[in-house]
């Protein structure tokens, strides 16, 4: 990766941080520990379901609201600060900063990821006693989560490239429900017929898949997630946040910046 | 600044590349977790608690739940399984969401009733979604007519087809034949002329092109059943007659028992079996047939996906 690169990323990462955004993770302690210690008074049988159920989900949750919102700024912000001027008059190619900015925000995100994971491994001991075999494929839907984080920051910047922030929010937030619903979109798709078949199939494929990238009800139930699963979600999210990353410098290289 | 040319080939190639690619995943990723969504779906069995989730766009909730329950009845039929454990709870929920989607009585019913393969075998589920529409429609006399239909076909509950189809009748603007099935109910109940007119009455009364389809399909595969029924008994009086078994419908018709060679629905000649019995040309183009198919003939799944 060139060293541009990874001077924007850092820089990207930094700023997150001055900004405060890995505050969550408070948010997040106070939540996976006292629904820990609520719902083990409170219930029968279910503690490890829930810790792992509301631990992912919170994981996942927290992950998109800090993707949207810290990367639908990350281009304009730069514009309205008039520092993406002074970024840009040094030796740096346009598409460097798109991708640098998004390496930022994704390593903000593993790193938040990565101690929210630790508050769900905490909150699961402290409710089972001990650690089973199974849990670890907590680990996995955790790697899924992050892969959603991948292309979701992708979608940001794209977003971002051409748009408001308030707008690429919408939109961004907008393909993370539809995308949630792929699956069901596609089916709808195989209901249509001709002309309106070829489109609807044409948008199904479009959106992210972020259904087959959500596996916290089965891990919560203890099931194992295969192994093909894995390999293809992870070539999926790769190719799909490259593509969306490709949109965004391609738009973003035909801007005009006056 | 231009945009440089070699970064707007490399990126759009990417672009392209990388779209291609995320298809061909896609459906990598389709067959490894076919049917997940599906299994999932009931997390939240209640229809009342979606319904208030739905904050008020139950409408759409409703569409999307009716989309399921045909996805799921379709997924099932097609790799022909007998067991529809979510199909229920769907329908319900469809029809909690939205009480007015009068197609999810119609189809749901549908799906329910019949027996494997060919529907869920719970006619008494289907009787109470039926009912839950009129309930909440009361002026649909078509969800009458299908709750007789199914009283009829799969309860054998005669006087419960006679009810259903009677309190219809009085449904402004019914269809008179609802009237005349009332009537006719206890004095044919359980013969093939009712059937057929039951079947006639579906086939002329409906708007949509799939029940249509399913109507004529059964007064088709009536019409077999009742020429199979004739033509072994012709086959059986022969025998009484010459004490040999006709090797041929010709024999029959030297004999003066037949004008000509029978042919089913689909104008395929009958065939006369060497044992006996009569089979139709080909049994998977004449689904529902009861009668004319080969020993131990397993019938093909009927098509119902539009990927079919």
């Amino acid at each position: 990766m060139s060293g541009r690169i990874v001077h924007i990323a850092s820089n990207t990462f930094r700023e997150a941080v001055r900004d405060r955004v890995l505050y969550n993770l408070i948010a997040f302690a106070l939540l996976m520990s006292g629904a820990a210690i609520l719902v083990g008074q409170i219930s029968i049988e279910i503690e490890r379901l829930v810790v792992v159920n509301l631990g992912l989900t919170a994981v996942s949750l927290f992950g998109m609201v800090i993707a949207i919102f810290i990367g639908i700024g990350l281009v304009s912000k730069e514009i309205e600060r008039r520092t993406l001027y002074t970024v840009l008059s040094r030796p740096v190619r346009r598409w460097e900063f798109i991708v640098g900015k998004f390496f930022g925000l994704a390593g903000t995100l593993v790193v938040n990821a990565f101690f929210m994971a630790i508050g769900v491994f905490g909150a699961l001991l402290y409710v089972s006693r001990h650690f089973q075999k199974a849990d670890g494929w907590v680990l996995v839907a955790l790697y899924f989560i992050i892969l959603q984080f991948l292309i979701i920051t992708a979608l940001a910047l794209l977003f971002s490239s051409f748009s408001s922030p308030l707008l690429s929010a919408v939109f961004a937030f907008g393909l993370f429900v539809i995308g949630s619903f792929a699956e069901d979109l596609r089916g709808f798709a195989a209901l249509t017929h001709g002309v309106m078949r070829s489109l609807a199939t044409g948008a199904a494929y479009l959106v992210p898949n972020f259904s087959a990238l959500n596996v916290i009800s089965s891990v919560a139930h203890q099931q194992p997630v295969s192994g093909q699963l894995i390999l293809y979600n992870t070539i999926y999210a790769l190719i799909y946040a490259t593509m969306a990353l490709s949109g965004a410098v391609l738009i973003f290289e035909h801007r005009n910046l006056k | 600044m231009r945009p440089s040319r070699r970064i707007t080939v490399t990126f759009g190639l990417l672009l392209i590349l990388c779209m291609m690619g995320s298809v061909v995943f896609l459906r990598r990723l389709d067959r490894v977790r076919s049917g997940a969504t599906l299994e999932e779906v009931l997390y939240i069995s209640s229809p009342q608690v979606l319904k208030r989730m739905s904050l008020g766009y139950d409408g759409l909730l409703a569409d999307i739940y009716w989309t399921r329950a045909v996805q799921y009845f379709g997924g099932k039929l097609h790799h022909r399984e007998r067991r529809f454990d979510l199909l229920a709870p769907l329908l319900e929920i469809t029809t909690t969401l939205d009480p007015h989607l009068l197609v999810a009585y119609e189809y749901g019913a549908n799906f329910m009733s019949p027996k494997p393969p060919n529907g869920a075998g719970m006619p008494k589920r289907a009787i109470e979604l039926e009912e839950f529409g009129i309930r909440n429609n009361p002026d649909q006399w078509r969800l009458y007519y299908n709750e007789g239909f199914i009283y009829y076909m799969d309860l054998k509950d005669y006087a419960g087809a006679a009810d259903a189809f009677a309190r219809g009748s009085q449904v402004p603007n019914a269809h008179p034949f609802l009237k005349l099935m009332a009537g006719q109910m206890a004095e044919h109940a359980g013969d093939l002329q009712m059937a057929r007119a039951m079947w006639s009455t579906t086939y002329q009364t409906t708007q949509e092109k799939s029940v249509r389809d399913n109507a004529a399909a059964h007064l088709r595969a009536i019409k077999v059943d009742e020429d199979v029924t004739a033509l072994e008994a012709l086959v059986a009086r022969y025998r009484e007659q010459t004490g040999l078994l006709p090797l041929s419908f010709s024999d029959l018709e030297r004999a003066g028992m037949l004008r000509g060679i029978p042919v089913d629905p689909l104008s395929n000649p009958y065939r006369l079996m060497f044992d006996g019995r009569v089979e139709v040309f080909n049994p998977d183009d004449l689904p529902f047939i009861e009668k004319g198919t080969p020993p131990g003939y397993v019938a093909p799944p009927p098509k119902l996906l539009p990927a079919d």
